[in-house]
C-alpha cells in the first residue's frame, strides 16, 4: 500500500517547511500540505472523470429517458408512451430472433473458443525455435479491423467463391451451402467468423497468464517425475483458472454487443429477416437508420440491462475470488 | 511484481531447442488457419477480377500491380488514411495522458474514497459501450460535435479509460516506495516524481495501453459510422466498407483496398506484440 508521508515527502520545494518550526506553524504547514495533496488528487483525476462520466455514463441515463417516448429525433421528445417501446420490442419476432442469435453467439463463443484457446496457448507456451513467429501469426486475426475481417470472409464465403471451390476440390462439394444467404445457416457462419476473429484474444490472455506461472512450479513437477502432459494438467490448468474466467467474462460481454462483423458480413436483407440480426444491429437498424429514436433507445436499455445482469451474476458466482487483486482488485 | 514479470522472459532466457515434429505440425496448422485468409486477400489483390471468378483459389497469373496502384493513386484512400491517423493519434495521446494521471493518483496517493473511485472506473468494463451508441450520437449532435474529429476521439478516450487504468495501476504501484522517498529527499514533489521517475519506469505499460488504444481506434467502425456522415471525414474502415458496397463487381480492387487498409495496424502490432503480452501480465494474475 502506498501512503502519504508528510515528513518524508514535502510537496514542492518552495513549500518545504524550514527546520525548527513552532508547533502552530507546523500544523498550518501540514494543513497546507493536505490541501495541496487534495489539489493534486482532484487536478489529476478530474479530466479522466469528466470524460468518462460525460461519454460513458451520461448517455446511458439519456437512453432510459428517451426510451419512454415515441420520438423521431427532431425537436425535444414530447410523445410520452411509458413502457410501450419495451413491450413492442418483446412482441417483435425479429427482436426475439436477435436475442436468440446473441445467446447462440455467447454460448457458442465460450464452448468453441475456450478449448481451442487453451490448447493453442499450452502449445505456444512450450519453448521451441520459431515460437515468437507462431505467436505473432496467431494474433493476426485479432488485430485486423472487424470491417476488414468481415469483408474478407464475405468475399471468401460468397456463392461459388473460394471456400466453395476449396471444398469441392477436397471432395466435400456435397456439403457446400449458401453460407451467407441460407436463413438457417447464416448465424452459424457468423459464429465461425467471430471465432476466427476473436480466438486470438483468448490466446493472448492465456499466454499472459501462463507466463505468470513461476518456473519453480514446473521445475518442481519435473523433478517429481511428471510428464509434460501431467504438468499441464495438474499445474498449469488449475493456475490458469482466474485468467480463463476473466476471458469468459470479457467474451460474454463482447458477444452480447456483437455488431461490426455481422453488420459487414451478412447481407442486410438476411439481417432484416432476423436470421443474422443481433441486439446491436437491430438497435442501429431501427434507431439510427429507421429514425425510431425512442424505440432504438429502448432496445439499447434492454441490451444494457441484459449485459449488466450477466456481468453481475458472473462476478457474483465465478469471478469474486479472481478480481481480488487481479482485474478490479486491490493492489499490494 | 508487474514490472519484474514483464522483463523476466529476457532475463531467464535459456538456449532454445528445436522441438518435436508434432509440435511444429500443430503450430503450423494453427498458423495456417489464422493467416491463410489474410494472405489470400493480399495475393488476391495481385490478380484481376476475371482471374478470381474463373478460379477463386488460384494464384496470380500473371501478377498484376494495377489494383494496388489504382487504390494508392486514389485521393480518397489517402484522405481516409489521414483521418484515421489523426483520430487514432488523438485518441492514443488522450487515453495515455488521462489514464496515467488517474492511475497515478489511484496507485500512489492515500485518501478517502480511493477504492470507490477505482471501482467507479472499473465499472466501465461492465458497460457495453455499444449499447450507449444511440444516446451518445444524440448528445454529440446536441453539442454540435457531429462531423468532427472530436466526435470520435472524445468517446473513444472514455471507452478506453477503464482498461487503461486497470492495466496501469498495478505497474505504478509496483514501483518501490524507496524511490519515492529518495526523490522527495532530493527535493522533487510528487508531480516531479511522476514525471521524472514513474513515467520512464512504466514505459512498457504505457506502450501496452497506447498500442491497444491506437489499434482499437484505427479499427473502430460503429462510432465513426454514426457520427462521421461527411465523406471528407471518413476513416479507413468506413472507406473499405463503402468501397466494397459501391464497387461490388470489382473484387480485385476490394481485395487491394482491404490489404492496404489493414497494413498499418498489422505493422504496429508486430512491432509491439511482446510489449502487449508483457503489459497484460500485470493485469491478469496467472
Amino acid at each position: 500500500m502506498t501512503s502519504t508521508n508528510p515528513t518524508l515527502s514535502p510537496v514542492g520545494g518552495a513549500d518545504a517547511p524550514p527546520a525548527g518550526l513552532r508547533p502552530s506553524r507546523r500544523s498550518s504547514v501540514r494543513a497546507a500540505q493536505t490541501r495541496r495533496k487534495w489539489y493534486e488528487i482532484v487536478g489529476l483525476t478530474l479530466p479522466a472523470v469528466i470524460v468518462y462520466v460525460m461519454f460513458v455514463l451520461v448517455p446511458m441515463g439519456f437512453a432510459v429517458y428517451y426510451s419512454l417516448f415515441r420520438w423521431r429525433g427532431i425537436g425535444p421528445p414530447t410523445d410520452y408512451v411509458g413502457f410501450d417501446n419495451y413491450v413492442l420490442a418483446f412482441q417483435d419476432p425479429i427482436f426475439l430472433d436477435a436475442l436468440r442469435n446473441n445467446a447462440i453467439i455467447v454460448v457458442g463463443s465460450l464452448v468453441v473458443q475456450g478449448p481451442i484457446a487453451l490448447a493453442v496457448a499450452l502449445l505456444l507456451n512450450r519453448r521451441f525455435r520459431g515460437r515468437a513467429v507462431f505467436r505473432l501469426i496467431v494474433f493476426v486475426p485479432y488485430v485486423l479491423a472487424e470491417v476488414t475481417a468481415g469483408i474478407m470472409w464475405k468475399l471468401l464465403l460468397t456463392d461459388n467463391g473460394t471456400v466453395d471451390a476449396l471444398m469441392r476440390s477436397l471432395g466435400l462439394g456435397s456439403l457446400v451451402r449458401a453460407w451467407l444467404a441460407d436463413l438457417d445457416i447464416v448465424i452459424w457462419t457468423m459464429l465461425f467468423v467471430l471465432t476466427w476473429k476473436y480466438v486470438g484474444f483468448a490466446i493472448i490472455l492465456l499466454l499472459a497468464g501462463l507466463s505468470n506461472v513461476p518456473p519453480e512450479l514446473t521445475e518442481a513437477a519435473a523433478i517429481d517425475g511428471a510428464s509434460w502432459w501431467q504438468t499441464q494438467r495438474h499445474v498449469m490448468l488449475p493456475l490458469l483458472g482466474p485468467t480463463f474466467r476473466i476471458w469468459m467474462f470479457l467474451s460474454m460481454i463482447g458477444s452480447l454487443q456483437a455488431f461490426e462483423v455481422i453488420w459487414v458480413t451478412s447481407v442486410p436483407a438476411v439481417r432484416s429477416l432476423g436470421a443474422s440480426a443481433t441486439m446491436a444491429t437491430y438497435m442501429v437498424d431501427n434507431g439510427f437508420f429507421a429514425r425510431l429514436w425512442g424505440y432504438g433507445n429502448a432496445v439499447a436499455v434492454i441490451l444494457f440491462v441484459i449485459s449488466f445482469v450477466v456481468a453481475l451474476l458472473f462476478q457474483r458466482f465465478l469471478l469474486r475470488r479472481d478480481i481480488e487483486g487481479a482485474v478490479t482488485g486491490r493492489v499490494n | 511484481m508487474a514490472v519484474d514479470s514483464a522483463q523476466s522472459p529476457s532475463v531467464t532466457r535459456r538456449p532454445v531447442a528445436w522441438s518435436t515434429p508434432l509440435t511444429y505440425a500443430l503450430a503450423l496448422a494453427v498458423a495456417a488457419v489464422s493467416i491463410a485468409p489474410v494472405v489470400y486477400v493480399i495475393i488476391g489483390g495481385f490478380r484481376t477480377t476475371p482471374q478470381i471468378i474463373a478460379d477463386p483459389a488460384g494464384l496470380p497469373d500473371p501478377w498484376v500491380w494495377d489494383n494496388y496502384a489504382r487504390v494508392l493513386t486514389q485521393s480518397d484512400f489517402w484522405k481516409q488514411a489521414f483521418n484515421s491517423a489523426v483520430i487514432a493519434v488523438g485518441t492514443t495521446v488522450g487515453v495515455v495522458v488521462l489514464g496515467v494521471c488517474a492511475a497515478f493518483v489511484l496507485a500512489r496517493y492515500t485518501f478517502r474514497g480511493r477504492e470507490g473511485l477505482y471501482t467507479f472506473f472499473t465499472l466501465g468494463l461492465l458497460f457495453p459501450s455499444g449499447a450507449a451508441i444511440l444516446p451518445l450520437y444524440l448528445m454529440l449532435r446536441d453539442l454540435t460535435l457531429i462531423n468532427s474529429y472530436y466526435a470520435v476521439i472524445l468517446p473513444q478516450i472514455a471507452f478506453a479509460l477503464p482498461l487503461t487504468i486497470v492495466i496501469l495501476r498495478p505497474f505504478l504501484s509496483a514501483v518501490p516506495r524507496e524511490l519515492e522517498d529518495a526523490a522527495a529527499i532530493d527535493g522533487a514533489g510528487r508531480l516531479g516524481f511522476l514525471w521524472r521517475i514513474m513515467l520512464p519506469l512504466s514505459r512498457p505499460a504505457l506502450v501496452t495501453v497506447g498500442v491497444l488504444a491506437f489499434v482499437a481506434s484505427w479499427n473502430a467502425f460503429l462510432l465513426p459510422l454514426l457520427v462521421l456522415g461527411d465523406a471528407d471525414l471518413h476513416t479507413l474502415p468506413l472507406g473499405v466498407q463503402n468501397f466494397s458496397s459501391q464497387y461490388t463487381s470489382d473484387t480485385a480492387g476490394i481485395l487491394a483496398f482491404t490489404s492496404l487498409a489493414m497494413l498499418p495496424a498489422l505493422l504496429f502490432f508486430t512491432f509491439a506484440e511482446k510489449q502487449i503480452v508483457g503489459g497484460l501480465q500485470g493485469a491478469v494474475k496467472g
